[in-house]
């Protein structure tokens, strides 16, 4: 098991819901995709490129008086656990890790920067994912974060960039700007009053669009939707960021009027649901990862909705993060079997909820 | 989806026409009226129309084909990528392609996209040129002014700094 000292704040300062609408909006996400010029893609690329860019990339954030004293985490000095604990704490990604493929890719790694929510990752799909990843509503502070480092970072390296097409990227769906902003919203009160179809058509429609909780291919779970800018190229980085924080303020302005609704016209059957959720997590013995992010769905919009009395937004961010696989293997200090997990994770819920402030008996309500 | 009175329009065939098709190519669109079986043989399944999601990557990318002066099978000069490889994996192979293969990936980022010219950050090289610091005054200025309407004055401040750091003394 791996010691992530050197890893600032462990890489969980995104949980921390200190951030704007943290009750609503989990996390904020900006990254850029560059590339160096003279090396091959990635998936072109012979392990001397890999080696090559992975040094001239540790060179130029050594040289910055940003990233100077940060840590460089080669994936292959890790061992599987600990690069899925990077991965179920959402500073790498699945590709940097090599899931679904024997390993990572030779020199794949990933740069912290001290004192700071960034980040970068080496050797992904591009050579470098310059990443900002902070807590609640804040697109317009994590680009500026980005756009420092990327300035800091290009001052050494000599970047592909085409006077056209702008940044290049492996793919074209990242060229010009490559920059994908994304935003982690909680939108139960949009599912349960089902006009979230027509939100997510809407988005559709205004150039944005929506994945799951990990990214790309990664199912909508607990309601948590991660809203994002599609296209790359064509407007300025300040308008893709703009745009999506309008059109983010609305979606929480529909998802606030929607709660209103729920409570207006469903007050009791609304009241049942996230009681309910809070009853089950507190006393469930046996919790897949799908059912735990459904109650905690459940709970939070009742803590947000103050129905509930806690626990605080950020104890339930937690709860997302280490009731995860690697996470619960790691507190067992052993590989758990699939039941197992299932078990520790009821486990790990009802002991986090037991020393919170037990809530009344029966709620407002009732 | 169903257009009652037409028949359908592929060739040879007179059943009627219950599958209405808009396509957009190029900013133009067209209207395409055809039956259950010539649509499934050109690829529409009118079952299951969300199965198709026009917006996605990969489907842009089959639709494209390279263009008269770029063959599927020459490769890009520097990686060896052919556009036909390009084509399976969705990933470009080196910087270079996009000269490589530059017409046929400007239609396909104008299909993506809907546009092909960078706006934005314009990136200023360790060992710059002229050009490529005119370039990056151009850009500067263009998002200082958009900072300024956008009333964002920390961002401006920021921008202009960097104008100031490779301006022209004499220019001020």
């Amino acid at each position: 098991m791996s010691n992530f000292d050197v890893i600032p704040d462990f890489g969980l300062s995104w949980l921390n819901a200190s951030g704007p609408c943290a009750d609503i909006v989990l996390s904020t996400r900006v990254r850029l995709a560059r590339n160096l010029q003279g090396y091959p893609y990635v998936a072109k690329a012979r392990a001397s490129d890999r080696e090559a860019v992975f040094n001239a990339v540790r060179r130029a954030a050594r040289a910055s008086k940003l990233a100077g004293a940060g840590a460089c985490i080669l994936m292959s000095n890790l061992d599987p656990h600990a690069r899925r604990i990077l991965l179920e704490r959402r500073l790498v990604s699945s590709d940097l890790v090599g899931e679904g493929r024997p390993g990572p890719h030779e020199a794949a790694a990933v740069v912290t920067v001290p004192d700071e929510p960034i980040s970068i990752m080496v050797n992904e799909e591009d050579h470098m994912r310059l990443q900002s990843l902070a807590s609640g509503l804040c697109i317009g502070e994590a680009w500026s974060l980005v756009d420092r480092l990327d300035e800091a970072m290009g001052r050494d390296l000599p970047l592909a960039f085409h006077p056209e097409f702008g940044y290049l990227t492996s793919c074209p769906t990242n060229t010009g700007t490559g920059l994908r902003a994304s935003v982690l919203v909680h939108l139960p009160g949009l599912v349960l009053t089902k006009e979230i179809d027509k939100v997510l058509q809407g988005l559709a429609h205004m150039g944005l669009t929506y994945r799951g909780l990990y990214g790309e291919g990664s199912d909508v779970e607990g309601n948590f939707f991660q809203i994002s800018n599609q296209t790359t190229l064509g407007k300025s980085e300040e308008d893709l960021v703009e745009h999506l924080t309008r059109m983010v303020e609305t979606v929480i302005q529909k998802e606030t009027q929607a709660r209103q609704i729920l409570m207006r016209d469903a007050g009791p059957s609304t009241e049942n649901l996230i009681w309910r959720a809070y009853g089950l997590l507190r006393y469930a013995r046996l919790l897949t990862y799908k059912d735990l992010m459904e109650l905690l769905s459940g709970v939070r919009l009742g803590v947000s909705l103050k129905l509930l009395p806690g626990p605080p937004v950020y104890t339930l961010n937690r709860m997302m993060v280490f009731s995860q696989a690697a996470h619960l293997d790691q507190a067992a200090r052993r590989e758990l079997s699939r039941p197992e997990r299932q078990a520790h994770r009821a486990g790990y819920v009802r002991r986090v909820l037991s020393h919170e402030n037990e809530p009344p008996t029966s709620g407002p309500g009732g | 989806m169903s257009e009652p009175g037409r028949n359908c329009e592929a060739p040879g065939c007179e059943n009627p026409a219950t599958v209405h098709l808009t396509q957009v190519v190029d900013n133009k669109s067209s209207v395409h009226y055809l039956c259950a079986p010539c649509a499934e043989a050109k690829g529409i399944s009118p079952m299951a129309p969300s199965n198709v999601d026009v917006s996605d990557f990969m489907f842009q990318l089959g639709e494209t084909t390279p263009s008269p002066q770029e063959s599927a099978r020459d490769p890009c000069t520097f990686c060896g990528l052919t556009f036909d490889n390009f084509k399976e994996s969705g990933r470009l192979g080196c910087p270079h392609c996009y000269t490589s293969f530059e017409a046929s990936l400007r239609r396909l980022l104008n299909r993506i996209h809907g546009a092909t010219r960078h706006v934005g950050k314009v990136y200023l090289p360790p060992d710059p040129a002229g050009a490529d610091l005119s370039r990056r005054l151009d850009g500067l200025r263009r998002r200082l002014q958009r900072a300024v309407e956008v009333e964002d004055f920390e961002r401006a401040a920021v921008l202009r700094d960097q104008i100031l750091e490779i301006e022209p003394a004499g220019k001020r």
